[in-house]
């Protein structure tokens, strides 16, 4: 299973993280130091498997942007490179051509699209398809909501003027 | 969220806050519950408002402790609640719920109206549920609604599905079986693409993932007996091996090999024929091959992973000189992965290959992996070692190529074999011998070397270079360099050296005798023990021959080694020096004031056990130091385990031997019982505090060499920069750039405060430093720290200098210490290409930029030598970038106030003539190029006290909370 997803940035910054497995806060900063330390100085041609505390790190470079996940030692780790890969599809379809700055201010779609990909540090779905009309459904849902606030408090602010 | 409008649930929150006590809270909820549960009951009437707003206070009063037992389905449904916001609580609720919501989740999934979104989520879901409580799934027949729901055609659900099974056949084979039918049957239908629609391939690939998971769970299943199966899904087993191929598109040839590895996993699982296993052998024997570094990396996986489960060791072995390639790989995760199968295929034909190889990489490999290549290493020497003189030099090259790495348990090992074969005493002895020639000798390599030759080195007394007279001075050599450990582990090899001089040597026994004499007033408690007891002991003569005889054999027992590998499996990493270090520590707090009473209780120690025999002591010393590795254990500990010396010890011990240990106790049972002292030997405790008031009334003179720590610090960062019998002074450098941190740390060793404490620095000119001042009292045992910034103005090998002193209540003493801020702490490793380097190197024409000199009287070393020296100066070496294996080519970072400046540096060697070079030194400035060449030089000349041995610092008293700081 998947313990955790982690993106960080090329300076280490960190952009979005899920954690399937119980991690105390302690842990979790300790995980994302030495990951970061550890993967960001990897050269380009090295592959994509690391080895953390007796599990695997999987990652992969996107432009500015680091994803990885988190495996036992004893999955597959290619097919966990394609999820990553699967994941980071989904996005720039949804985005259009994503990059950092999407996942920066649009963070909360980042994670409802990985909420749909992921479930239980297990791969959910694996038609981009079906991803896109469930958030593109979820996001009416949220336009719908929206406005009706809005109309709400048009209401309201005029009753009370 | 919008819970601003919801004023029933602040009114409720606000109610249950300002209850005074407990009894009126359980009123409010219990008010509250009775409320949701009759709007609940009449759901009807409820708007999907309400119906959040009461699972909002559902959850609330649970988390306030409170068990609520009904509700699950209303948040359930507000899960698949049309709007967003209801939708939200229904997720939020959902998890809190969880634990209790198991059937629903079942009867989601089950359920075929539900939409396919839902049931994939609820497959799920139950997973997350059986991780936590197996419990759920315990319903009868559930293996057969598992068996139907395989036949889902919605390949998302399916997949979600399989996830799930993965985690129930893993914990339970047995209860589904009837699943692996069906499971071949998806396989076989992903592997011929029928009726997989088009969003479910992934380049073409039919889901890469559900294959994998449908894969994986067949793994789980003991064996498939059924032949029918069996044939098909080896037929599908032996497309997938045959037919991927490899692509251009990465994505594709990832999610291709994915399955094709799954499916190796797998075949290896079933024990497939032969002919398929060595197709398989073929098959990873080409990936480890390939220059794809994903692909490489889990050929090498699976290869180990093979060794595990068949026997392919024989077609495994013709891969090995690539295995081999792969230990030199420029990426660690492959390394590692090659260290393990190496490991893993090692055997009796091809060990000594493979340890050689392995012994030859420690030179080169990382830090991080070092400790368990070296541990690795030992345990195949010993495991498959053709000979065991072969044994013994693989060890002492361990050590002396990767001391550091080596832990103890390693050489307790060597120290074993070598006692239990007496074949091998003699070699072993020999080759410690030469070890101890080399210019940088390793502490651990010092401490083999001490107990080989103090227990055989008489049975090379006929060998030239090799009589006792000799070989003392080669170990006392090393003597003022090492650790309290090793001085007490080396006096008593000296007394063994002494005792087995056969006929006795008046000239070595003056010598050996002026060591004790000096040593009987040092302030380590077990030296000093042992030096006043050594001292008396050879005064009796021969008599005392049998005391000192050879240790005796041990019993046989499994090796540490191979248990700490089973321990460390997986995490050898964190079992580092650090943590050894760390068990030292806390050991070496022994106090002098603990000596009463450890000498105490010793003192009355039985005289049977003396008279039983004096190997009856050896033995029982041995054993009890086998303890545990906290060698300076506290004295009144091991003078207790002396008492209880009895038969047992010798049996149950299995922990690793400690033969440096030899607490108080150890000679003092002796002493007590043989010699007819009139006094008893409380007595060092008393004497020692005369003899060091004493020594203050006339001067007080450091207990090593101020140039030895100085010389040590240049090269690390923190460490002893001055001991006396009072004061302790330690330094923590950090360097950043031009600028640096170094933190003085002034400990009193002594019961009495030091008065008048003044600390100067004097700063040479290119430095900037700045010493906040020194308070002047240190109270006894404690330790002072006083920072100190340092910024470099310009290049120069000048050194600032410490003008320190202090009264300790009789006498003022005072030292001018240098400090180690050399130039080398502001040059950082510049590693450069081979294009650039040449590209400077042309373009910084001569004088004054580029300067060359031929050094004469250049300290002899091999190149590895000398780039390991460069490379601790921080000057980066890059290895093959000058075609001439003679030649170092290296470059470095020098900053200043200024900026940084890139230097080059260039070394030619003649190998016939090992004590000249010439040395050429470019940069952009025309100062930083001289400096920094003559810097270069002094370190070359200079390199015998330079090379001094790193690991030398023997913590005592407030030392070890220094070390702590360190």
């Amino acid at each position: 299973m998947i313990h955790f997803v982690l993106l960080f940035s090329r300076q280490g910054k960190v952009r979005l993280t899920k954690w399937y497995s119980p991690y105390s806060q302690k842990e979790r900063t300790k995980a994302i130091r030495e990951l970061s330390g550890g993967i960001l100085p990897r050269g380009p041609k090295l592959c994509n498997f690391v080895d953390w505390r007796g599990l695997k790190v999987v990652y992969k470079r996107y432009a500015s942007l680091y994803f990885c996940m988190c495996i036992d030692s004893e999955d597959n780790e290619l097919e966990c490179l394609e999820i990553i890969h699967h994941y980071v599809q989904i996005l720039d379809r949804y985005f259009g051509n994503v990059c950092e700055l999407d996942l920066i201010f649009n963070f909360h779609k980042a994670y409802f699209i990985l909420d749909e990909v992921l479930i239980a540090g297990e791969l959910q779905e694996s038609s981009k398809k079906s991803v896109a009309r469930v958030i593109a459904a979820q996001d009416s849902m949220v336009d719908a909501a929206k406005e009706q606030m809005a109309s709400l408090s048009n209401i309201i602010a005029q009753a009370t003027r | 969220m919008a819970l601003s409008g919801m004023r029933g649930l602040s009114v409720f929150i606000s109610d249950v806050r300002n209850c005074q006590n407990k009894e009126q809270e359980r009123l409010r909820v219990d008010k509250e519950l009775a409320n949701i549960r009759t709007k609940f009951k009449h759901e009807k009437g409820l708007t999907p408002y309400e119906k959040k707003k009461y699972v909002w206070k559902m959850l609330y009063i649970y988390m306030l402790g409170y068990d609520v037992d009904f509700g699950h389905m209303e948040t359930v449904a507000l899960i698949s609640a049309p709007k967003y916001a209801e939708k939200q609580v229904g997720n939020v609720g959902g998890k809190e719920f969880s634990e209790s919501l198991a059937p629903d989740v079942q009867k989601l999934l089950i359920s075929s109206s539900c939409r396919p979104l839902v049931r994939k989520k609820a497959a799920l879901c139950l997973l997350r549920l059986y991780r936590k409580n197996a419990d759920v799934v315990n319903v009868e027949g559930w293996s057969d609604r598992m068996a139907q729901l395989l036949d889902e055609r919605d390949i998302g659900v399916l997949t979600a599905v399989m996830s799930l099974l993965v985690s129930l056949v893993a914990n339970n084979p047995d209860g589904y079986w009837n699943c692996v039918s069906k499971c071949v049957k998806i396989i076989e239908r992903l592997t011929r693409s029928q009726d997989i629609p088009q969003e479910y391939t992934y380049y073409g690939i039919p889901s890469p993932w559900l294959q994998v998971k449908t894969m994986r769970v067949l793994q789980y299943f003991p064996s498939i007996e059924d032949p029918n199966i069996r044939k098909s899904l080896f037929e599908v087993l032996q497309r997938i091996l045959m037919g991927t191929d490899v692509v251009k598109n990465v994505n594709k040839n990832n999610a291709s090999h994915a399955v094709l590895f799954e499916a190796l996993s797998l075949v290896m699982h079933l024990d497939a024929e032969k002919d398929m296993m060595s197709q398989c052998v073929a098959l990873l024997g080409k990936f480890i091959a390939v220059r794809e570094p994903n692909i490489r990396y889990l050929g090498l996986e699976n290869m180990t992973r093979m060794l595990l489960v068949a026997d392919v060791q024989e077609s495994i072995k013709r891969h090995q000189a690539q295995i081999i390639t792969s230990l030199k790989d420029p990426d660690i995760s492959i390394r590692r992965r090659s260290l393990d199968l190496l490991y893993g295929m090692c055997d009796v034909t091809n060990a000594k290959d493979i340890v050689e190889e392995l012994l030859q990489y420690l030179t080169t490999a990382d830090f991080a992996i070092r400790e368990e290549l070296a541990l690795k290493a030992a345990i195949l020497a010993e495991k498959f070692a053709p000979d065991l003189s072969w044994y013994v030099d693989v060890i002492l090259q361990l050590i002396e190529k990767a001391g550091d790495f080596v832990s103890d348990d390693i050489w307790y090992r060597v120290v074993q074999f070598v006692t239990n074969n007496e074949d091998l005493q003699a070699y072993a002895a020999a080759t410690a011998r030469d070890y101890l020639d080399k210019p940088a000798v390793h502490e651990t390599m010092v401490k083999v070397a001490g107990y080989l030759l103090g227990e055989y080195s008489h049975l090379l007394a006929r060998r030239p270079g090799c009589s006792p007279r000799e070989i003392f001075p080669i170990i006392h050599d090393k003597f003022p360099n090492v650790a309290t450990s090793t001085k007490a582990l080396l006096l008593s090899a000296y007394i063994k050296i002494l005792m087995h001089s056969q006929p006795g040597d008046p000239e070595l026994q003056k010598q050996v005798l002026s060591v004790f004499k000096k040593y009987e007033t040092y302030l380590d408690a077990e030296v000093q023990q042992r030096a006043i007891e050594y001292f008396v002991l050879s005064q009796k003569g021969p008599s005392m021959v049998d005391i000192m005889a050879e240790m005796p054999k041990f019993p046989e027992r499994q090796s540490a080694l191979l248990k700490k590998a089973e321990d460390t499996d997986g995490d050898a990493a964190e079992l580092s020096a650090t943590k050894l270090r760390l068990q030292q520590q806390t050991s070496n707090a022994v106090v002098v004031v603990n000596q009463h009473s450890a000498n105490g209780t010793s003192h009355p120690a039985p005289l049977s056990s003396v008279s039983s025999g004096t190997r009856n002591i050896d033995r029982g010393f041995l054993e009890q130091s086998q303890v545990g590795p906290q060698h300076n254990d506290v004295p009144v500990k091991a003078a207790g385990m002396v008492q209880s010396l009895t038969a047992d010890l010798l049996g149950d011990l299995l922990a690793p031997l400690a033969i440096e240990a030899a607490p108080a106790s150890v000679a003092a049972t002796p002493t007590t019982a043989i010699l007819p002292l009139e006094e008893p030997p409380v007595g060092p405790a008393d004497p020692l505090a005369l003899a060091v008031l004493d020594g203050n009334s006339s001067s007080v003179q450091p207990v090593g060499s101020t140039s030895d720590w100085f010389n040590a610090l240049c090269k690390k960062d923190s460490g002893v920069l001055y001991e006396d019998p009072f004061i302790q002074i330690g330094i923590k450098g950090e360097w950043r750039g031009p600028q640096g941190r170094v933190v003085i740390f002034l400990g009193n060793k002594h019961t009495v405060a030091l008065t008048s404490v003044r600390a100067i620095v004097l700063p040479p000119s290119h430095l900037r430093m700045q010493l906040p001042p020194v308070p002047e009292l240190i109270p006894p045992r404690a330790q002072v720290q006083c920072p100190l910034d340092v910024l470099s103005l310009h290049a120069s090998r000048e050194v600032p200098v410490l003008d320190f002193s202090y009264n300790n209540s009789a006498v003022t003493v005072g030292s001018k210490l240098r400090l180690p801020v050399v130039m080398s702490k502001f040059l950082q490793p510049a590693p450069i290409s081979s294009a650039d380097f040449v590209a400077i190197w042309r373009s910084l024409a001569g004088p004054p930029n580029k300067l060359q000199e031929v050094v004469r009287g250049v300290n002899p070393m091999l190149i590895s030598e000398m780039t390991e020296l460069f490379n601790m100066f921080h000057i980066c070496v890059s290895p093959g970038l000058d075609p001439n294996p003679n030649n170092i080519v290296a470059a470095t970072t020098f900053f200043s106030e200024s900026g940084a400046t890139l230097c080059l540096v260039r070394v030619e060697t003649d190998p016939a003539d090992r004590t000249q070079l010439r040395l050429t030194v470019a940069s952009t400035d025309a100062s930083t190029t001289f400096e920094l060449k003559e810097y270069i030089k002094e370190q070359l000349v200079d390199i015998s006290s330079i090379t001094a041995n790193p690991a030398t610092l023997g913590f005592t008293g407030p030392a070890a909370a220094l070390a702590g700081l360190l």
